[in-house]
């Protein structure tokens, strides 16, 4: 394994609703190591999302830094961002997000349109990237023609179109039954197999187990971390505030 | 995100709403059709105007020997035939006749009439807009070859022949005989009372030779293409007569120019002030269908939001988003443009022929219609556009 893609340094993040603030994080500091396989649980409010939305730079940190592949995230401004998105993290969606009344095939090109991939280049991607998540011959379906497991495979060869080297995953599967579930977890497993650096944030126990590694959440600050191999449950690398 | 594909996803976008991108489409097709079809019909009119100014001698310059404003004159410097053939080489002049008068008696048979006999070259049926309905008028080798011909008034033909056709009989006016060729068509009295069918025409050649025995000119008469050359022309003659005189700097112009100016000028300002005030109401129509645009983009943008967020999600700069939807508002507006002036030509057509004035259609106000339209849409896509761009991703995603 290689070195760490993500690093983050006392993390905060405060939101002002009218006049009262919220601290949706206190602190967080963690390093996660490229092709590591992730899960972050915590129940709803402790801050996983934004902690997600962070690292996924769709947000910026309060205070604190965050170092995505040994650049300076928590500096850079929205375009910038924007370009990170677009080439080093792939996104997957609890409600898989895809833009109905648009192809399979073009709703996985909607990343390429905004790196200037030429047209021919961006149907051929995206038709090899929809059959390696198992959807080849359903390009030209619609999301409504397809069902919840199929969406969320359209979603993750989204994600991986662009050959980005983090997906974070929110929920992925909290819309599908346990059947799709596992199919869809089985894709990220082999995903990760091939040395993507993989972070689901779950509700459920059996879906975390699936990462080397889970982190869990709690008002705001880490309260526990655990290896999959359950050698040695290392101390919660909480930064106390 | 390159153009082309911006372009598909606006298109799209307006695809996907069929009914609700015609109806706000609508409001630009009825502005470009209004603008088109009013000026078009204005513009018809004016030309209308122009016609009938030039019946009026709207085209026409007079030019007289002597001071302007002062009677008789002693000393008086003439026009010369050659004054007249140096005018006839400006290239803003149309038409020329010189012009000599006298009044003489005209004799047929045992009848004789006394009319005023005016020397003039071919050009004068032009000038005029006046052409003999029986007959011929002289030609140029009948002046060139200074020939005893007429052309007669219906006064002077109705004096002396009553219902007989005069063509090719002989007359006698002052001390020589001239040979009838045409009869000019009724004029009737001009405001001032004065009958303008009192009259035989000969050619000015003729009239010097064996009337004046000089080769003097009284006046002559000048047209132009359009009442618009007026003014160029009327500073060409001055120029050319000048230096034909050989006049100095400082010495007065020793003939005048006249010309229907004052009255053209004013006639032309008052139908561009219609023009501009049936352009402006229209363009009205044309801000209110850009607000229509406007308002719908904002619809869109809201509707869209989380489409938006997807968008920003994969990658989408806040400068794609904006381009998305401007070209959007621009597909919307130059479509309504393009169909508006389908709509304004035909609506000009079916309103000339109703009226029965002539549409002008320029290229001009298609091409600026056109190009207004299109701002139309970027002006009244800007606002929406930004408030697209400018919105944040992750409040973007959880809309629903």
């Amino acid at each position: 394994m290689g070195g760490n893609v993500i690093v983050t340094k006392d993390i905060h993040k405060v939101y002002r609703l009218g006049d009262t603030e919220v601290h949706a994080l206190r602190g967080v500091s963690i390093d996660i190591k490229e092709g590591e396989f992730v899960s972050i649980m915590g129940a709803s409010g402790s801050g996983k999302s934004t902690f997600m939305n962070i690292i996924g730079c769709l947000d910026k940190p309060t205070s604190g830094n965050y170092y995505l592949d040994g650049s300076k995230v928590s500096e850079m401004d929205k375009d910038s961002l924007a370009d990170i998105r677009n080439r080093k993290i792939g996104f997957v969606f609890q409600s898989f997000n895809l833009l109905a009344r648009t192809t399979a095939a073009e709703n996985v090109e909607l990343p390429m349109i905004y790196n200037g991939t030429p047209s021919r280049t961006r149907v051929r991607l995206a038709y090899d990237a929809l059959s390696k998540v198992g959807l080849g011959g359903r390009e030209k379906h619609y999301p409504s023609q397809l069902s919840g497991g199929q969406q969320q495979r359209v979603a993750i060869a989204r994600a991986i179109v662009n050959d980005p080297s983090i997906i974070l995953a929110d929920e992925p599967t909290g819309n599908l039954d346990t059947v799709m579930s596992s199919e869809i977890m089985e894709i990220f497993r082999s995903l990760n197999d091939q040395g993507k650096t993989i972070i689901i944030i779950t509700h459920e126990h059996d879906i975390a187990e699936n990462a080397e590694r889970t982190i869990v959440f709690k008002d705001g600050s880490i309260t526990d971390e655990k290896s999959k191999d359950g050698r040695g449950v290392r101390a919660a690398r909480t930064v106390e505030t | 995100m390159n153009f082309l594909a911006a372009l598909k996803v606006s298109s799209r976008a307006i695809r996907s709403n069929k009914v609700r991108s015609i109806l706000t489409t609508l409001g630009i097709i009825i502005g470009v059709a209004a603008v088109i079809s009013l000026v078009s019909l204005t513009q018809g009119a004016n030309r209308m105007i122009e016609e009938q100014l030039t019946s009026l001698g709207g085209k026409s310059l007079f030019i007289s020997p002597g001071k302007r404003g002062v009677g008789v004159q002693e000393n008086a410097i003439n026009l010369t035939s050659d004054d007249a053939d140096a005018i006839r080489k400006l290239d803003v002049v149309e038409y020329v006749s010189p012009m000599i008068d006298a009044p003489e008696q005209v004799v047929w048979g045992n009848r004789n009439w006394f009319t005023v006999v005016v020397g003039t070259s071919p050009d004068f049926v032009f000038i005029n807009d006046w052409y003999p309905d029986a007959g011929v008028f002289f030609n140029n080798e009948d002046v060139a070859k200074t020939e005893n011909v007429c052309v007669l008034g219906r006064t002077v033909v109705s004096n002396l022949f009553g219902y007989r056709d005069p063509v090719g009989l002989t007359v006698r006016i002052g001390k020589d005989s001239f040979r009838v060729i045409g009869v000019m068509g009724t004029l009737g009295q001009t405001s001032g009372g004065r009958d303008q069918d009192d009259v035989a025409l000969i050619p000015y050649t003729t009239f010097q030779k064996r009337i004046l025995g000089t080769d003097t000119l009284e006046s002559i008469s000048v047209s132009v293409g359009s009442p618009g050359d007026i003014p160029a022309a009327e500073s060409l003659i001055k120029l050319v007569l000048r230096e034909r005189h050989k006049l100095d700097k400082n010495e007065e112009d020793n003939f005048y120019i006249k010309s229907q100016m004052g009255v053209i000028d004013r006639i032309f300002a008052i139908s561009n002030i219609m023009t501009v005030l049936l352009g402006s109401i229209a363009s009205i129509s044309l801000v209110v269908g850009g607000i229509g645009i406007m308002n719908i983009m904002l619809v869109s943008v809201g509707e869209r939001t989380k489409e938006i967020g997807i968008r920003m999600a994969v990658g989408a700069k806040g400068k794609d988003i904006m381009m998305q939807f401007l070209i959007e508002a621009v597909l919307l507006s130059l479509t309504g443009g393009v169909i508006g002036i389908a709509a304004g030509v035909l609506g000009s057509r079916i309103g000339s022929s109703f009226t029965g004035w002539k549409s002008v259609i320029s290229p001009e106000s298609i091409l600026v219609s056109f190009c207004f339209a299109a701002l139309i849409g970027i002006f009244f896509g800007i606002y929406p556009a930004r408030k697209a761009s400018k919105l944040d991703p992750i409040e973007a995603l959880r809309y629903e």
